[in-house]
């Protein structure tokens, strides 16, 4: 990072050496529009670091094969590589067993896997399942669809003008008919980090089971599942500096072993008869199927690229630049942020006065930078604060204050245009 | 401002989505049509009053929606106002292939006059939805299909 003799700069990074990082991605080198990339967009999914392709590239030269199925040398290795990375996901979020870690295809299966699987089994006519109003769809579509076939009953939390939930309102709302609860940890579109922990204490005391959709959450926060106590959290991959297409459900064993599968097909059995099929052990029990073992791999890479750094210190540097951000960006004219609580992860959303998102990202595109603009799959959000859509800027580990300087200067421009 | 920039919000654009022609409800109108683009949440009510010589006595527009999608339904409110039926689905057709530049049909620039302004979206994939969905409203109002149009 050329440190520039602005006054404007604050302290300059001193977390850790972001240049090094930066090393690390090859595609933050891209020119989009004769300006070099500057890719804000981390909250759609984050850049992957060249730890994490070598990873990818070796299992594809080297070991590829299918897994759990073969005597053969290949198979072996492949399939030790798939189930190490198992433990080192177990170790990331401090599961207790490597048989509570399912790979899916990322925090919409793994959520749709307990909606359909837990939900199917449990849910009754008349009860209830609670969700917030800042879920993303993934988190709101699989509970509709259970409670439709289940005539359930969905019932959302309701969040107040900072972006953050009504905790006395999800008390009121928690009865002996609530059958389960799940919620987002960290917000996509608001930033909102939840006070989970409360949730679980409170919904745990009416014996209700808790999902946490972590996707947001995984790559900024320290997780242990263990102290959290959360009965299911889902994360992807792709969020993570890990490849699409490869997700995480954790589950307690005793909710995971009385739950049927979701999924028929190859490696969930023991034993397959015409008359009757026993099924695999966990987790294989899920994991119908030849599953994503690059991406399983790969996203093991991820998590030991993370853990070089340290989520704690890449949190630190994230918060750096949010408030960074934060600052420079509440010093323009009609500018609105959405999702102004005290405890964020590194989101800023925010609307224009007279202008729409969708031509702030147009015009940011050509100054090379990426942002998000629209409902960011949280509709309900955006009809809650009776907007149509957000521009976004998100921060990753990579980022740095000048990046944050180029979104402020072509925001400038476009208030000029539109002014 | 970069060229190609420059060309998709043309002074005529930033105008229009400034200050919108025809943007209100018409009470008693014979045709309207609700449009909605999931992408990016615009959203546009179009009105007609057409009478019985399929003339479009006025029509007018209502919603939310960025700087194209907002020119582009004043523009066309503007550009309508006593055209008959007949010329409305013409124009229709010549903005369609404007905005897509479908090899070989080219664009009768002449019928569409100020309309070209809009010519720059080819360049921007994502954003020819926004240009069309006023246009695509418009087209469901005139056979009073009153179904919400969906682009995405
Ligand atoms: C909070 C949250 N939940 C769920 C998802 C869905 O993740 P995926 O599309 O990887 O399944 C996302 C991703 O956008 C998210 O931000």
């Amino acid at each position: 990072m050329s440190i520039k003799s602005d006054a404007a700069l604050p302290s300059v990074n001193t977390v850790y050496d972001v240049n090094r990082i930066r090393e690390d991605f090859p595609i933050l080198k891209q020119v989009v529009h004769g300006k070099p990339l500057v890719y804000l967009d981390n909250a759609a999914t984050t850049q992957k670091p060249l730890q994490v392709l070598k990873e990818l590239e070796k299992y594809y030269y080297t070991m590829n094969a299918n897994i759990h199925r073969g005597v053969h040398a290949l198979s072996q290795e492949a399939t030790e590589a798939y189930e190490s990375a198992r433990i080192k996901i177990k170790k990331f979020i401090n599961a207790l067993g490597k048989n509570e870690i399912i790979f899916t295809r990322g925090t919409t299966e793994s959520i749709n896997l307990v909606a359909q699987s837990y939900g199917r089994k449990n849910f009754n006519e008349g009860d209830e399942i609670i969700i917030s109003h800042m879920e993303h769809h993934s988190n709101i579509v699989p509970w509709q669809l259970i409670c439709e076939e289940k005539k359930a009953k969905l019932r959302v939390i309701p969040i107040d003008d900072s972006g953050e939930l009504i905790f006395e309102e999800f008390e009121k709302m928690i009865n002996e008919r609530t059958k389960f609860v799940s919620v987002v940890y960290a917000s996509n579109s608001l930033g909102t980090v939840n006070p989970v922990k409360k949730i679980i204490e409170v919904a745990h005391s009416f014996n209700v089971p808790v999902l946490l959709d972590a996707a947001q959450a995984v790559n900024h926060l320290k997780i242990d599942v263990q102290e959290l106590d959360c009965d299911f959290l889902a994360f992807s991959g792709h969020k993570l500096y890990g490849p699409t297409g490869i997700g995480i459900l954790y589950g307690k064993v005793n909710h995971l072993d009385s739950m049927p599968p979701y999924q028929g097909g190859g490696d969930m059995i023991s034993k397959v008869t015409f008359e009757k099929t026993l099924y695999n052990e966990l987790p294989y029990k899920f994991e119908a199927g030849t599953p994503n073992i690059a991406g399983a791999i790969g996203l093991g890479a991820a998590i030991d690229y993370v853990g070089k750094t340290g989520l704690d210190k890449i949190a630190r540097y994230e918060n750096e630049l949010l408030e960074y951000a934060t600052e420079k960006i509440s010093e323009l004219k009609g500018l609105r942020i959405i999702g102004t609580s005290k405890n964020k992860i590194s989101v800023l959303s925010f609307v224009l006065e007279n202008v729409h998102p969708h031509d702030v990202g147009t015009f940011l595109d050509f100054e090379g930078v990426a942002i998000r603009t629209g409902h960011h799959c949280t509709q309900p959000i955006m009809d809650r604060y009776g907007i149509p859509a957000t521009s976004r800027a998100s921060f990753g580990m990579y980022n740095t204050f000048e990046e944050v300087d180029v979104l402020i200067r072509g925001l400038k421009k476009i208030l000029e245009v539109f002014g | 401002m970069e060229q190609e920039l420059r060309e998709l919000y043309q002074q005529v654009i930033l105008d229009h989505n400034k200050a919108p022609r025809n943007f209100r409800k018409i009470e008693d109108a014979s045709n309207f049509a609700e449009g909605y683009n999931p992408l990016c949440g615009d959203n546009v009510t179009v009105y007609m009053k057409i009478d019985k010589n399929n003339i479009i006595q006025d029509i007018s527009f209502q919603g939310s929606g960025c700087a194209i999608s907002k020119a582009s339904a004043s523009l066309m409110t503007s550009m309508l106002k006593g055209k008959t039926v007949e010329e409305a689905e013409k124009l229709f057709n010549n903005f369609h292939d404007l905005v897509t530049d479908k090899l070989g049909d080219k664009p009768d620039m002449e019928n569409l006059g100020k309309l070209a302004v809009f010519a720059g979206v080819r360049e921007f994939p994502a954003r020819v939805k926004c240009a069309s969905l006023a246009w695509h409203t418009m087209l469901s109002a005139l056979h009073n299909k009153n179904e919400k149009v969906v682009t995405e």
